[in-house]
C-alpha cells in the first residue's frame, strides 16, 4: 500500500520540476538568511563576552551558522537535480545521491528544531553565566591599574549606560563592594578610616553608586552618594525615590535582551523549516514520478508519484531489517572462518540426518 | 562641422540603445538613492531639532528629496525612450519632444551639481544654529517642571553621553549657568545663600557638571562637583586631569557628525551627477544617430551620431540669436500694431 500516491502526466511533471526549482532557490536564500542570523547572534554574544562567565549559549548561533551553510549546499544540489530531472540521460546519475540527500535534509530540519528548543532551554544557563560574570565585573571595577582588568570599569560603565541598568540584581549590589580604587582614598582622613574599620575585610564600602547608574530621565541632578541618608540631600526620600537611578539589574536587562533576540528569530526559523520540509516532499514526488516515467515504454506517459513505496510500518520494518543485517555482517566478518566451519558442519549433519532415515524406511 | 562624430551601423545602434537603457535603470536607482539620502538627513535633523531651537533650515534635505523624485521621473522616461528607439514606429512619437527633453536634462544636471555644492557649504549656517540651540538648551536644563521644556534635561544628558561631549565649547560652560532646579536647593543653608549672593543675577552657580559629562575611561570614579578645588579630592589636580570628563564641546561634536553626513551625501550626489551626464550624452547619441539615417526608409542603413550638430561656438551663437529673435519678436509685434494704428 503506497503512501500518498499521486498521478503525474508529462505536463504535471514539468510543472513540478519548475516549481521545485524555484522553491529550491528560495530555500537557498533561506539558508543564507539562517547563516546571517547565526553570525549576527554570535557577534552580539561576543560583544558582551566580558560579562559572561561561560560560552554555553554560543551553541545556538554555532548550530545556526552550520545549518545555514549546509542548507545552502543541500538546496543548491536540489536545484541541479530539478534541472536534470526532465532529461532522461542526465537524471540517473543523481539516483545514488538522492537517498543521502534526503537523510541530510531531514537532519537539517531536526537541527533547526533543536535550535528553537535550545534557545528556550538555555535561558537558565545564560542567567547563571551572566550572574557570575557581572559579579566579577563589579568586584574588579576598581582595578583600573591591574593588567588584564584595567578595562573592566569602562566596560561596565558603558554596559550600564547602554542597557539602562545598575548592578547585578539592583543598585544595592554596589553597596557591598569596594568600587573606589585605593589609589584615590586618603587613608589619613577620619571618614575613610571609619568606613574601613566598619567591616571585617577592611574594605571601603559606601552607600553610593558609580555615575553610570544615573537615570537621565530624573527631574533632579543625579544623586550618587549617601543614597540611604535622607538628610544628606534636600527634599529627598530614599524609599520613594525611583527615578534617580536605573531600577533594573543588569542581569535581568541582558537576559531580556538576548531572549528577545532569540525569540524574534523563532518565527523565521520555523518558516525556514516549513520551506525545507516542502522541498523534501516535492523532491520525493519528483524523483518517484520521473523514475516511474523512465521505466515506462513511453517516457512521456502518465506515471505515479508517491512518498513511500509501502506503508510507514512496512518501510520501517524493512529499514530495521537492512540495518540489522548490516550490523550482523560487520559482526560476522571478524569471526568468519570458525562460523563457516560451523555452518558446514551444520549442513553436513543436516544432510546426514536426511540420509539416515532413508535406510530405515 | 558636428562635435564628436561617431559612425553607427544597425548593430552598433542596437548596442548603444541597450547600453543606455541599462544605464538609465541604474540612474533610476541613483535617483532613489538621492531621495532616501534626503529623507535620512531630514530625519536626523528632526531628531535633534530641540538642540537647534527648532530653528534649523530644512532647505537642503527638501531639495535633495525633490531632486531625487525628478531624477527618478526623467530617468524612467529616458529609459522608455531608449527602449522604444529600436522600433522606428514607436520612436517617431517621441522624436519631436526629445530635443526639449535633452535640454531639460542638461539643466537638471547643472542643478544637481549645484545641490552637491550646497551640501558642502551648508555646514556654516549649521554651526551658528547649533551654537544658539545648545546654549539655550543648557539654560533650560533645570526646568524639568516647566511644560514644553521638561524633557530638555533628558535630551541634553542623552546627547552628551552619545556624542561624548560636555557643554557648548567645553565643560566650563556649565559653571556659568544654574543647572540645578530651585526645588532641590535648601535656601536656608549657608552654602546656598553664599553662592546665590556671589553673583548679580542671584543664580546658584557652582564649579560642577552634570553626570552625563563623565568619561567612563577615567581610572577613578567621576568627579563632578568642586572640580576646580584641588583640596576637595584626594590626589587630584584639575589642571592635569584629562580623563575625568569629556573634553570636547557638544557644538563641535554635533558639527562634525552632521558635517560627515553632509560630506558623504555631497560626494554621492557628485557621482550621481556624473552618471546623469553620461546617460544624457548617451541619449543624445541615440537621438542623433536615428535622425541622420543615410536612407530613411531602410532600417539597416548607416548613420552618424554626434554630440552637437554644430561646433560649440556656433551652437552658442545660434542660441543667442534665437533668444534675441524671441526678444525682438515681442517688440516687433507691438511696433507693428502701433504702425497699423497710426496708418489706419
Amino acid at each position: 500500500m503506497v503512501l500518498l500516491k499521486m498521478k503525474f502526466n508529462q505536463q504535471r511533471r514539468v510543472r513540478l520540476a519548475q516549481g521545485l526549482w524555484l522553491l529550491s532557490w528560495l530555500a537557498v536564500m533561506c539558508g543564507a538568511f539562517i547563516f546571517c542570523l547565526g553570525v549576527y547572534l554570535k557577534t552580539e554574544l561576543l560583544r558582551r563576552d566580558e560579562v559572561m562567565e561561560n560560552t554555553e549559549i554560543h551553541v545556538v548561533p554555532n548550530i545556526l551558522m552550520m545549518v545555514g551553510l549546509a542548507s545552502i549546499g543541500t538546496n543548491w544540489v536540489a536545484t541541479r537535480v530539478c534541472q536534470d530531472s526532465l532529461d532522461a540521460s542526465r537524471f540517473p546519475r543523481w539516483k545514488v545521491l538522492l537517498l543521502a540527500w534526503f537523510v541530510v535534509a531531514a537532519l537539517l530540519c531536526c537541527l533547526l528544531l533543536a535550535v528553537v528548543v535550545l534557545s528556550y532551554a538555555l535561558q537558565g544557563r545564560l542567567e547563571e553565566s551572566l550572574k557570575v560574570g557581572l559579579r566579577n565585573g563589579i568586584r574588579f571595577y576598581k582595578d583600573t591599574d591591574v593588567p588584564g582588568r584595567c578595562f573592566q570599569k569602562e566596560t561596565f560603565d558603558r554596559l550600564q549606560m547602554e542597557f539602562r541598568c545598575c548592578g547585578n540584581n539592583n543598585f544595592k549590589d554596589w553597596f557591598e563592594v569596594q568600587w573606589v580604587s585605593g589609589r584615590f582614598l586618603d587613608y589619613t582622613a577620619q571618614e575613610v578610616k571609619d568606613r574601613i574599620r566598619s567591616n571585617v575585610d577592611g574594605r571601603y564600602l559606601l552607600d553610593g553608586v558609580p555615575f553610570s547608574c544615573c537615570n537621565p530621565a530624573s527631574p533632579r541632578p543625579c544623586l550618587q552618594y549617601h543614597l540611604t541618608d535622607n538628610r544628606a540631600h534636600f527634599n529627598y526620600d530614599y524609599l520613594s525615590e525611583d527615578l534617580n537611578l536605573y531600577s533594573r539589574g543588569c542581569r535581568q536587562a541582558l537576559t531580556d535582551y538576548y531572549m528577545g533576540l532569540m525569540n524574534s528569530t523563532g518565527p523565521g526559523v520555523l518558516s525556514v523549516i516549513l520551506i525545507q520540509v516542502s522541498v523534501i516532499l516535492s523532491l520525493r514526488y519528483l524523483q518517484t514520478a520521473v523514475e516511474g516515467a523512465m521505466a515506462l515504454e513511453n517516457p512521456e506517459g502518465d506515471s505515479e508519484g508517491y512518498i513511500l513505496e509501502k506503508g510507514v510500518k512496512e518501510t520501517f520494518e524493512e529499514v530495521k531489517v537492512k540495518v540489522l543485517t548490516m550490523i550482523k555482517l560487520a559482526q560476522v566478518d571478524p569471526e568468519g572462518v570458525p562460523d563457516e566451519a560451523e555452518a558446514e558442519k551444520a549442513a553436513d549433519t543436516a544432510t546426514e540426518k536426511a540420509a539416515s532415515p532413508t535406510p530405515a524406511s | 562641422m558636428a562635435l564628436m562624430v561617431v559612425k553607427f551601423d544597425l548593430k552598433k545602434r542596437v548596442k548603444l540603445a541597450q547600453t543606455v537603457w541599462f544605464m538609465y535603470w541604474f540612474a533610476v536607482l541613483a535617483g532613489i538613492l538621492v531621495l532616501s539620502m534626503g529623507l535620512f538627513f531630514k530625519i536626523e535633523l528632526r531628531k535633534r531639532s530641540e538642540l537647534m531651537d527648532n530653528n534649523e533650515s530644512h532647505f537642503l534635505p527638501n531639495l535633495l528629496i525633490l531632486m531625487g523624485l525628478i531624477a527618478c521621473g526623467i530617468n524612467a522616461f529616458g529609459g522608455k525612450v531608449c527602449y522604444d528607439s529600436l522600433d522606428p514606429v514607436k520612436f517617431a512619437k517621441w522624436k519631436p519632444m526629445l530635443k526639449y527633453f535633452l535640454v531639460f536634462c542638461v539643466c537638471f544636471n547643472g542643478l544637481l551639481l549645484l545641490t552637491s555644492l550646497l551640501c558642502f557649504l551648508m555646514r556654516i549656517p549649521l554651526q551658528f544654529t547649533l551654537a544658539e540651540g545648545i546654549k539655550n538648551g543648557m539654560k533650560y536644563y533645570k526646568d524639568t517642571d516647566t511644560p514644553g521644556r521638561c524633557y530638555m534635561k533628558r535630551t541634553l544628558d542623552l546627547m552628551q553621553m552619545e556624542f561624548r561631549c560636555c557643554g557648548n565649547d567645553n565643560f566650563r560652560d556649565w559653571f556659568e549657568i544654574q543647572w540645578v532646579s530651585n526645588r532641590y536647593l535648601d535656601f536656608s543653608s549657608k552654602e546656598v545663600k553664599d553662592r546665590i549672593g556671589s553673583n548679580v543675577d542671584g543664580q546658584y552657580l557652582m564649579d560642577g557638571v552634570p553626570f552625563s559629562c563623565c568619561n567612563p575611561t577615567s581610572p577613578r570614579p567621576c568627579i563632578q562637583y568642586q572640580m576646580t578645588n584641588n583640596s576637595a579630592h584626594y590626589s587630584y589636580d584639575h589642571y592635569t586631569e584629562e580623563l575625568n570628563v569629556w573634553k570636547k564641546g557638544c557644538r563641535d561634536a554635533l558639527l562634525s557628525y552632521y558635517g560627515g553626513i553632509m560630506n558623504t551625501i555631497g560626494a554621492l550626489v557628485v557621482l550621481v551627477t556624473m552618471l546623469e551626464v553620461a546617460v544624457t550624452v548617451g541619449l543624445q547619441y541615440v537621438n542623433s544617430s536615428l535622425s541622420t539615417l543615410v536612407n530613411p526608409e531602410e532600417v539597416e542603413s548607416e548613420s552618424e551620431g554626434y554630440l552637437l550638430e554644430k561646433t560649440v561656438k556656433e551652437t552658442f551663437t545660434d542660441i543667442m540669436a534665437k533668444m534675441k529673435a524671441m526678444g525682438k519678436g515681442g517688440k516687433v509685434e507691438e511696433g507693428g500694431e502701433e504702425a497699423v494704428a497710426t496708418v489706419s
